[in-house]
């Protein structure tokens, strides 16, 4: 399998008031193959959004060091300028945003806003790219495009708009598609027809996807691999139906346990005590270890390794292969 | 088992544009004549997507907006006939606990000023008793007496929910709204105030009227459940009935619609489609018919009623009884056992903590 895309080591680090460093995320190693999906999945403040502006350029430069390596087509995106990185962006390279109000432009018309990637990437015509849009729109589901493609976006529904955000960002046919909680914000019914669509998608397309979700239903429904994140590390990567029914990782196993679950009733959710490290200095041992239950000595006195347990299958943690005794 | 609280043709409709006379000319009908009780110490869920009116149907409830037409009975009293002084004294039974704990805790006031102030306004507890009577809510909500010289900001959002909680606790209520109290918070934090939510249930016998949008929450705390949809509810019963034997196909597809965390589900999809259309002017008949596949004339037409079987499992639909049973829609297949016992492990850790904090008491 060769990889589209290729992360080794990526590193963030925010420069805050004072000398504050802030080390959001590190040694994220991921790498993915043309037409494939991986999820990112971590709770708020785990880094998942900042590894995706990472991976895009699009991290302020005067707060934030990125440093590893980002391989796509044989270069490292780290090392572009912001001319070349802006003519990957939108073209071989797009991203859904979680908030389609704010992150599509009130002032232009939907249609505008995808006529302006084609003009500045393809080199269409104004013409053309009118007609590639209405296309794109119905490509996404958007009932009555001709009309819709002159629409504001107040005017759609948030359901519509997410498809239209999906629009825009399939317009130049990305060969990586980052979408960074496309659903989120949707309501459970719209969600699905969302996902829908992305699942479509992806066959046609034949892009390389990666999802960015905190809901482990949305990342089983459309994922091929995940990687479970906690604290700015990666702690366990597992092709998806193996996370969901041998996870190794007490991180992923807690996260799991505490979901309410549809075919039971219990007394007591699962919980994971305690609360996400300070990122501000980093531990020196495992990051998890306060909250784990299964934490003994080897856990706080050094990093944790990180273990291989199958095909694509590793998990950052000493006690791995995980088992209790029945 | 007596109801605590009865609701009859409880109506609210918003005018959002007015004639120059003041004569309305678009309204919402966001509470369109809806029926329901509580029982005492149950929880009755409110489910439904955005704009369903399940908020209005808890602001109402406790009189926060005045209704248009019905009734509410809250332990037999009336409660739309109180005056002001009896409303107040109402307030002291019925509580309230919002979604987002970040906008509704005064930020300039202290934890304990935020939960002291309930009890100086009912006048609850002699001032110099109240101190203490602040440290108990704290512990009963699991956080600690220390925290309550701090400001919320310092807190993380399961936290300030915790002290929303407390705050609403601090008049003893008997029935507290909770709307989407948990969608704001992460999924180990949601576990955390759900077991608080549900443990304070049992100990205070509470009784909760729990408005949220995601069905496993949903299913993990509710006795009863309606389903609502553009301002009615198209579908009520016991929790447990209603998702082993959906009737209604809105309720159908909502529950296809949950993603389970899981792999190859075998679950079967039905997805409705388009969007949920404007309450401004929702459809004629029953509301779903422009998106239901089962729609005929008579949905265009006529609005279906609420009709009850003799289990108490309600449905709004003029075509149920025709429909092909949908069984193992909200179906998860169970973990295999060295998952389930891994699993345990963190729940065990929380229950011996939970039983604890009981002990505190």
């Amino acid at each position: 399998m060769t990889s589209l895309i290729e992360i080794q080591n990526l590193k963030v680090t925010f420069r805050g008031d004072r000398g504050r460093t802030t080390h959001a995320v590190e040694t994220i190693s991921f790498d993915l193959a043309r037409g494939a999906t991986l999820g990112l999945v971590g709770e708020s403040g785990c880094g998942k959004s900042v590894t995706a502006l990472a991976i895009m350029g699009l991290l302020p430069k005067w707060s934030a060091d990125v440093s590893g390596h980002v391989g796509f087509e044989g270069k490292n995106l780290l090392d572009l300028t912001d001319a070349a990185m802006r003519d990957l962006r939108g073209d071989r390279v797009a991203m859904i945003f979680q908030e389609p109000m704010t992150s599509l432009n009130p002032a232009y018309t939907i249609g505008e806003q995808i006529i302006e990637t084609l003009v500045r990437h393809r080199g269409l015509t104004r013409a053309q790219a009118r007609s590639r849009a209405i296309e794109l729109l119905r490509d996404v589901r958007i009932p009555s495009p001709e009309q819709r493609v002159d629409e504001y976006p107040h005017k759609l529904s948030g359901g519509m708009r997410q498809r239209a955000m999906v629009a825009i960002a399939l317009a130049c046919d990305p060969q990586l598609l980052i979408a960074d909680e496309p659903t989120t914000a949707l309501d459970v019914t719209i969600q699905a027809q969302v996902l829908d669509l992305m699942r479509s998608l992806k066959r046609k397309t034949n892009a390389a996807i990666v999802l960015i979700s905190h809901d482990l239903g949305v990342i089983a429904e459309i994922c091929d691999e995940v990687a479970v994140m906690y604290a700015g590390e990666i702690v366990e990567h597992a092709p998806v139906a193996t996370l969901f029914k041998a996870p190794q990782h007490p991180y992923t196993i807690g996260l799991l346990a505490s979901i309410p679950r549809l075919d039971r009733r219990v007394e007591t959710l699962a919980t994971i005590e305690g609360s996400l490290p300070d990122m501000s200095v980093i531990p020196q041992g495992c990051r998890f270890a306060p909250r784990c239950p299964f934490m003994s000595e080897v856990c706080v006195s050094r990093p944790p390794p990180v273990v291989d347990v199958g095909a694509r299958h590793w998990s950052r943690c000493a006690k791995t292969p995980l088992e209790i005794q029945a | 088992m007596s109801a605590l609280l009865e609701v009859e043709a409880l109506t609210r409709h918003f005018v959002i544009r007015r004639s120059p006379f003041g004569r309305p000319i678009t309204t919402v009908k966001a509470v369109d004549g809806i029926d329901f009780s509580v029982q005492a110490g149950t929880t009755l869920a409110l489910v439904g997507e955005t704009g369903c009116g399940k908020s209005t149907v808890g602001r109402l409830i406790l009189r926060l907006i005045e209704p248009m037409a019905g009734d509410i009975r809250f332990e037999g009293r009336r409660i739309l006939e109180f005056n002001e002084k009896q409303l107040r004294a109402h307030r002291r039974e019925a509580q309230i606990v919002f979604q987002d704990p970040y906008s509704s805790l005064n930020p300039r006031m202290t934890v304990e000023e935020l939960i002291g102030e309930p009890l100086a306004l009912h006048d609850i507890v002699p001032v110099y008793r109240r101190r203490d009577r602040v440290a108990d809510l704290l512990n009963l909500v699991g956080l600690d007496v220390r925290h309550g010289q701090r400001y919320p900001h310092e807190f993380s959002g399961g936290q300030r929910q915790r002290i929303a909680i407390a705050r609403a606790l601090a008049v003893e209520p008997k029935l507290i709204v909770c709307d989407e109290p948990v969608s704001a918070l992460d999924v180990s934090i949601r576990a955390q105030v759900l077991n608080l939510l549900a443990g304070l249930r049992k100990r205070l016998a509470l009784t909760y009227i729990f408005i949220s949008h995601d069905l496993s929450v949903i299913k993990h705390i509710a006795d009863r459940v309606a389903v609502m949809y553009l301002g009615r509810i198209v579908e009520t019963a016991p929790a447990d009935e209603l998702f082993a034997n959906p009737r209604h196909p809105y309720t159908r597809a909502l529950f296809s619609a949950i993603p389970v965390p899981q792999t190859h589900s075998r679950r079967q999809r039905q997805l409705l489609e388009g969007d949920v259309p404007s309450p401004i002017s929702p459809p004629t008949g029953c509301h779903l018919h422009p998106r239901c596949t089962h729609a005929v004339e008579r949905c265009r037409i006529e609005r279906p009623a609420l009709v009850s079987d003799q289990n108490g499992h309600s449905t709004a639909c003029h075509r149920w009884g025709e429909l092909p049973a949908m069984i193992g829609l909200a179906e998860q297949e169970p973990p295999a056992p060295r998952l389930e016992r891994l699993m345990a492990k963190f729940t065990r850790k929380s229950d011996v903590r939970a039983a604890n904090s009981a002990d505190t008491l």
